[in-house]
């Protein structure tokens, strides 16, 4: 593995995350991602030669939504390609814009990422997912209470449930620093555990605070060929790498690994890191809910004992903390499913680039880490930086 | 492009109307296994390294249709990355992975059953956009009529001249051993069939389909060690229109040309009329053959009728394999016309043999009315 040429993220937009964007169409929300992110890389649509699209499509049940779409992303006229995996969608099209610019293909992509669920049935488009004969009867959506039950065995009831709680505020504490933020409801740490225990359950010790909203949005990021980000005095966040790691659909409970692991073993392997904690000054992540957020806290850090849970205790995740964890909110806070992943990026790149506003973490950020998350537990990690990769010495 | 990449193997399954004893996992895993057992390889590192799969979520009726065959495509802890629109958009991306050096050796894996709905014209209804064209029942079959209409008018194609189409493709289609539609028919059973979207008549249109198709793509490197054809893929391009069909010029090929011209700036093609060997068009309903004709320079704009008339077909060595009125599924359409590419390059295409073919082009469209257009340039 190698890299034909330097790609850079030079724009993001975002369209504001709610649960009803009811005001506008489709194609008018991702609209207002692309003239946000086209504003950001300071260019026009006339200097981006190929879209990359993805979403969803049982959700809004649109067939093909990048045709209509069209209007919205300005593609008359250029490439593209569309590319769906489930909630790792956004982020396999910053993969696939990475590689489409690497390969020399083209040198400007913007990949637009989009869901609209209020349109459809975010819990049943998600059961559909499952096997007709063997699996649909059995899944209920994206709620699993399995990883609470885990860790309640593996760390006790009281730590494990607080550190989800904890978890859980400090995500709301950043998203209300983050204005695109779908959903802020300035809790409060000291009432953590009533807030716990009068919120419902779904699934076990999986209750509705733990898990992410379903929301409305619309995300776009720009990716450019070194000589276009030259040409253009653009400052870059830099993709150094990125890894997928999907896996079949039956559950194997003999895997002594997740694939969330193996996606940052091989990507750190790659990249000459060895310690993430410290080689990495922000991670966004692809946190469905604040069990598993905290649960793959420690599986991306590539951790065996309870510093995760440490990490949360002692605040080292805030957004002035020493490894600071989605300064955006997360998905706890957003999670528009065909763009939540590429939002991940986005934000990844924001904080490299220093463009990130009230959310942008105190400190310089030379390395950025983001994570998608979709299918039948599928992970995907991008790594951006602020220097571009030497590639003579790569290769 | 500054390095090469080739397709080392290919396979696909019998096209049929209705494979109902096979589910997609098993459709696919048929021809994975052809294709891995061509170039020796497995799943991992060094080996197959990512896939590239296509399929579509409505035709599926599964949320995530790819995670329905990620294990038949070897992604155990493995890259699998779906493109959801024509094949032919498979082998665009599955390339750029290449190219880009993250990847050397790609399995590219599609596959379409178009019987498992009721109608595929219920799915294609959804891809209008609810407000407008939803309401009115516009589907790819209606908006296809619309654009025949204004197509021929321009182009002074005749009924008579369709009819010799669908005459021809089944003539071919029955040397193709993986075709569906092979029954040989008469212009006078063409003509007499019941139109379905004015002037669209029932023999017009592919009929429908299932199958599947996979192909091993690789770096310049590796395909010398895994096959002893390649087949190099020189030129790619595509390029979309915009939505409505009222703000689209239907009779022309805004969008092919465009692809077009990308591909063969990108292979060195000067003169498509006297360049290309081998020319395989996705001809869904027959008047498609004369208009991407034009779109793709085998005879100049609006000049589709005197190019049928004047045998340009056969001159220019159109759909051999029957084309995709010969019976592909949705999707499969412009994968299939790669896939017969490289069967004529290898000298593998049997009784349809062009022979001596050395440059081969094939064209894919997604979307109504051929919104979104690839074109694939290949050499042996």
């Amino acid at each position: 593995m190698s890299k034909n040429r330097n790609v850079g993220i030079i724009g993001c937009g975002m369209s504001k995350f709610s649960s009803h964007r009811e005001e506008v169409n489709q194609p008018e929300m991702i609209f207002e991602a692309v003239e946000e992110a086209l504003a950001d890389a300071g260019i026009t649509m006339d200097d981006v030669e190929c879209i990359v699209h993805g979403n969803m499509e049982l959700f809004e049940m649109v067939h093909q939504p990048d045709m209509w779409h069209a209007l919205g992303t300005g593609t008359r006229g250029k490439s593209g390609v569309r590319l769906t995996t489930g909630g790792t969608t956004g982020a396999t099209l910053a993969c696939a814009a990475d590689n489409l610019v690497a390969s020399g293909l083209h040198d400007v992509v913007m990949a637009v990422g989009f869901e609209k669920l209020q349109e459809g049935h975010t819990t049943g488009g998600i059961s559909n997912m499952a096997d007709p004969l063997w699996g649909r009867k059995l899944q209920a959506g994206a709620l699993t209470g399995t990883t609470a039950l885990q860790m309640i065995d593996k760390f006790g009831e009281e730590r494990a449930k607080a550190c989800a709680m904890k978890h859980r505020v400090i995500m709301d504490e950043h998203a209300a620093l983050n204005e695109k933020a779908h959903r802020c409801f300035n809790l409060e740490r000291s009432f953590i555990t009533e807030m716990m225990d009068a919120s419902p359950q779904l699934v076990g010790e999986l209750r509705m605070i733990h898990m992410c909203s379903q929301s409305d949005g619309a995300c776009v990021v720009i990716f450019a060929s070194e000589a276009k980000v030259e040409e253009w005095k653009k400052k870059a966040a830099w993709v150094h790498d990125h890894e997928t790691v999907h896996r079949e659909e039956s559950i194997i409970f003999t895997e002594e690994k997740t694939t969330h692991r193996v996606s940052a073993e091989r990507i750190y392997a790659r990249n000459g890191i060895t310690n993430p904690r410290e080689e990495i000054d922000v991670f966004e992540m692809y946190d469905p809910s604040s069990w598993w957020g905290l649960h793959w806290l420690g599986e991306f850090l590539l951790l065996d004992g309870d510093e995760h849970l440490q990490m949360v205790e002692n605040d080292e995740i805030c957004i002035n903390g020493k490894f600071p964890v989605n300064p955006s909110g997360g998905v706890v806070a957003s999670n528009p499913i065909g763009a939540t992943a590429l939002v991940r990026v986005a934000e990844a790149a924001m904080q490299v680039r220093g463009t990130a506003g009230k959310h942008q973490v105190p400190k310089p950020v030379h390395k950025a880490l983001a994570s998608g998350f979709g299918g039948t537990m599928w992970s995907t990690l991008m790594l951006l930086s602020d220097e571009k990769l030497n590639l003579e010495e790569a290769s | 492009m500054g390095k090469r990449v080739a397709i080392c193997a290919v396979a696909q399954t019998k096209y049929e109307s209705n494979k109902w004893q096979q589910r997609m996992q098993g459709l696919v895993w048929e021809v994975v296994k052809d294709v891995k057992e061509q170039v020796g390889l497995g799943f991992g590192p060094r080996e197959i390294e990512s896939s590239v799969t296509c399929s579509d979520d409505l035709f599926d009726a599964r949320t995530i249709s790819d995670n329905a065959i990620t294990d038949v495509v070897g992604a155990h802890f493995q890259g699998e990355e779906k493109v959801a629109a024509d094949g032919s958009q498979a082998v665009y991306y599955a390339v750029s992975q290449i190219l880009s050096g993250h990847h050397d050796v790609v399995l590219l894996a599609g596959h379409c059953k178009e019987s498992q709905g009721a109608s595929r014209n219920q799915v294609t209804h959804l891809a209008f956009d609810p407000f407008f064209t939803r309401p009115i029942g516009l589907d790819y079959l209606a908006a296809a009529g619309l654009q025949a209409r204004a197509y021929m008018a321009a182009s002074g194609v005749t009924d008579e001249q369709l009819a010799d189409v669908v005459v021809r493709s089944r003539q071919w289609a029955a040397k193709n051993p993986l075709a569906n539609a092979q029954d040989a028919v008469t212009r006078e059973d063409v003509m007499a069939s019941p139109m379905v979207a004015d002037p669209i008549r029932e023999g017009h249109v592919y009929p429908v389909s299932d199958g599947a198709i996979a192909m091993i793509l690789a770096s310049e490197e590796r395909a010398q060690e895994l096959c002893d054809n390649p087949v190099w893929i020189t030129g790619l391009g595509n390029c979309y229109d915009t939505f409505y069909l009222g703000e689209r010029e239907l009779e022309g090929n805004f969008s092919l040309s465009k692809a077009a011209e990308r591909a063969y700036k990108m292979a060195g093609v000067t003169d498509p009329k006297a360049e290309l060997d081998v020319v395989e068009i996705a001809d869904q309903y027959a008047y498609q053959q004369a208009q991407v004709a034009e779109g793709l320079g085998l005879c100049g704009a609006g000049e589709g009728g005197a190019w049928l008339e004047a045998g340009g077909p056969d001159a220019q060595n159109v759909n051999r394999s029957g084309g995709m009125l010969a019976g592909n599924p949705l999707l499969m359409g412009g994968l299939a016309r790669v896939a017969e590419c490289v069967l004529q390059l290898q000298g593998e295409a049997g009784d349809r043999q062009v022979a001596g073919a050395k440059r081969a082009v094939a064209q894919g469209s997604t979307g109504p009315a051929g919104q979104l257009q690839t074109v694939v340039v290949l050499e042996n």
